[in-house]
């Protein structure tokens, strides 16, 4: 297989399975947040400083974590996929949670009455919400994406930028300008930057279409 | 959900984790394409996958030093010895050598082309206050211009002309060209630049400080169990047999007209205790 084909997947893999990862614990989170009543402070702040969160640190913590003399030393993640689908996911869970929450604010107090005033019990009433908020949700996954795509940091530590195994984009960019093969690490880079917009596009029409 | 998640992610990790070898390494034999001439052989004879993590000496030694890697493959024997003292290494071995070189704008303001002796050259830029930019990374390369200044009796450390760039050989000999500032490099990465930068090697002598050693060790096993040793073993056997040997030599010889890297046959010419 093409190298090239091979990293993109690589990336697309990475990024997906942390964005699916993160959403799964994300999205929830978000919506029950933002449908509470008064407006949850400390959740906020914890969640947009979380939006913040340096990369390399992320993956300074997951490297100690997951070394073979770390806690989770026996696993044997550190230098693998999972490791980097891991740190990506922690990266991505404050963006995912704190669109989802933000944007599902204003409407989930109507939504959740009118469901209530039709007899529908509460777990019914989120549902209403997340489907009401398809838009939102379409936003919440691009930015975790669009967040886990590009970070070059914690992948870089995790995952060791080992060829046939670990390389992504970002650190296949990274190591082409190293090398001083300045024009080829710049068509990667076109190449993650086209990526990202496809994928993000996708997203959209997605939840356009869900939502008419 | 729990009872089915952990036997999966662990059964993952030990799939991923059994049989590659996890060589970490200086940037320069990696970048400069030496790895990916020599260890596929490795690989076809052993069935061994090799997996290179490129970081720089410094690190590579963390990383080992934590059970992280099964091998490395560095150049600062200083940091070698304290490393094996340690017990975190074993079976040393030196490969190959070539040199470091002073390298800078082609005006050379400070006179550095003139000088036979690499301290006599650093005490000119520091006079001058010529800009010279530092690796200021734990490289092998970085461990070895700290040595150098040390040894001629100097400090640039915190003068105005004195850069740390953070990063890569590649990537600061860029900086150190757009700069018009000196640096310290070795052979194979400025062969590798010298069409794409405005620098000159301008102290480019045989002087036994310039010297600049690539060396293997094995993980210590006893200290860290999990390591793939017998794999690192035949690593090291394979690195150091004279047809291999040569192929290092003869790498690239015909693009730059000299070696990039100098076989040794395990014969180190800086001692490692």
């Amino acid at each position: 297989m093409n190298e090239l084909v091979e990293i993109t997947l690589r990336s697309l893999l990475v990024s997906g399975s942390a964005t699916l990862l993160a959403a799964l614990f994300g999205l929830p989170l978000g919506l029950w947040l933002g449908a509470r009543g008064r407006p949850q402070r400390l959740a906020a702040s914890l969640l947009y400083a979380g939006m913040g969160l340096p990369p390399v640190v992320v993956g300074l913590f997951f490297y100690f974590l997951l070394s073979r003399s770390g806690p989770l030393g026996s696993l044997g993640l550190l230098y693998t996929i999972p490791g980097m689908v891991l740190a990506e996911s922690v990266l991505a869970f404050p963006l995912i949670a704190g669109f989802a929450m933000a944007g599902v604010a204003e409407k989930a107090n109507p939504v959740r009455r009118l469901v209530k005033s039709l007899g529908g019990s509460e777990l019914q009433a989120y549902l209403t919400l997340l489907a009401e908020s398809r838009r939102v949700v379409v936003a919440a996954l691009a930015a975790g994406f669009g967040a886990v795509i590009s970070e070059v940091g914690a992948v870089t530590i995790v995952g060791g930028d080992i060829r046939h195994a670990t390389r992504v984009l970002t650190t296949a960019v990274v190591i082409e300008t190293r090398k001083g093969e300045l024009e080829r690490a710049a068509a990667l880079g076109a190449v993650l930057l086209g990526v990202t917009l496809l994928i993000t596009a996708v997203l959209v029409l997605f939840g356009e279409r869900e939502a008419r | 959900m729990r009872r089915w998640l952990f036997p999966l992610v662990f059964g993952l990790g030990l799939s991923l984790a059994a049989g590659p070898l996890r060589l970490a390494t200086t940037t320069s034999v990696h970048d400069s394409g030496l790895l990916d001439a020599i260890l596929p052989g490795f690989t076809a004879e052993t069935g061994i996958p090799v997996q290179v993590i490129a970081v720089g000496t410094g690190q590579a030694l963390a990383i080992a030093g934590r059970g992280d890697a099964d091998a490395v493959l560095v150049h600062a024997p200083a940091l070698e010895a304290r490393f094996l003292k340690e017990r975190k290494g074993v079976l040393h071995a030196c490969l190959a050598k070539n040199r470091f070189l002073l390298v800078g704008p082609p005006e050379d303001p400070a006179g550095v082309h003139w000088e036979t002796n690499v301290l006599n050259a650093l005490r000119k830029i520091y006079l001058k206050g010529a800009l010279f930019v530092s690796r200021g990374d734990e490289s092998g390369t970085h461990k070895k211009e700290l040595e150098l200044w040390r040894a001629a009796g100097l400090r640039p450390q915190g003068k105005p002309w004195y850069l740390e760039s953070g990063s890569g050989m590649g990537a600061t000999l860029v900086l150190a060209s757009e700069k018009g500032a000196y640096t310290l490099t070795d052979l194979g990465t400025f062969l590798f630049m010298r069409d794409r930068v405005r620098l000159h090697a301008l102290f480019d002598r045989d002087d036994p400080r310039m010297i600049n050693q690539y060396s293997y060790m094995a993980v210590n096993p006893k200290r860290f169990p999990w390591v793939n040793f017998e794999a690192a073993e035949k690593l090291r056997s394979y690195l150091l047999r004279p047809d291999v040997q040569e192929k290092i030599g003869g790498y690239l010889k015909d693009r730059f007209g000299q070696s990039l890297f100098e076989p040794l046959y395990g014969r180190c010419v800086i001692p490692v205790p």
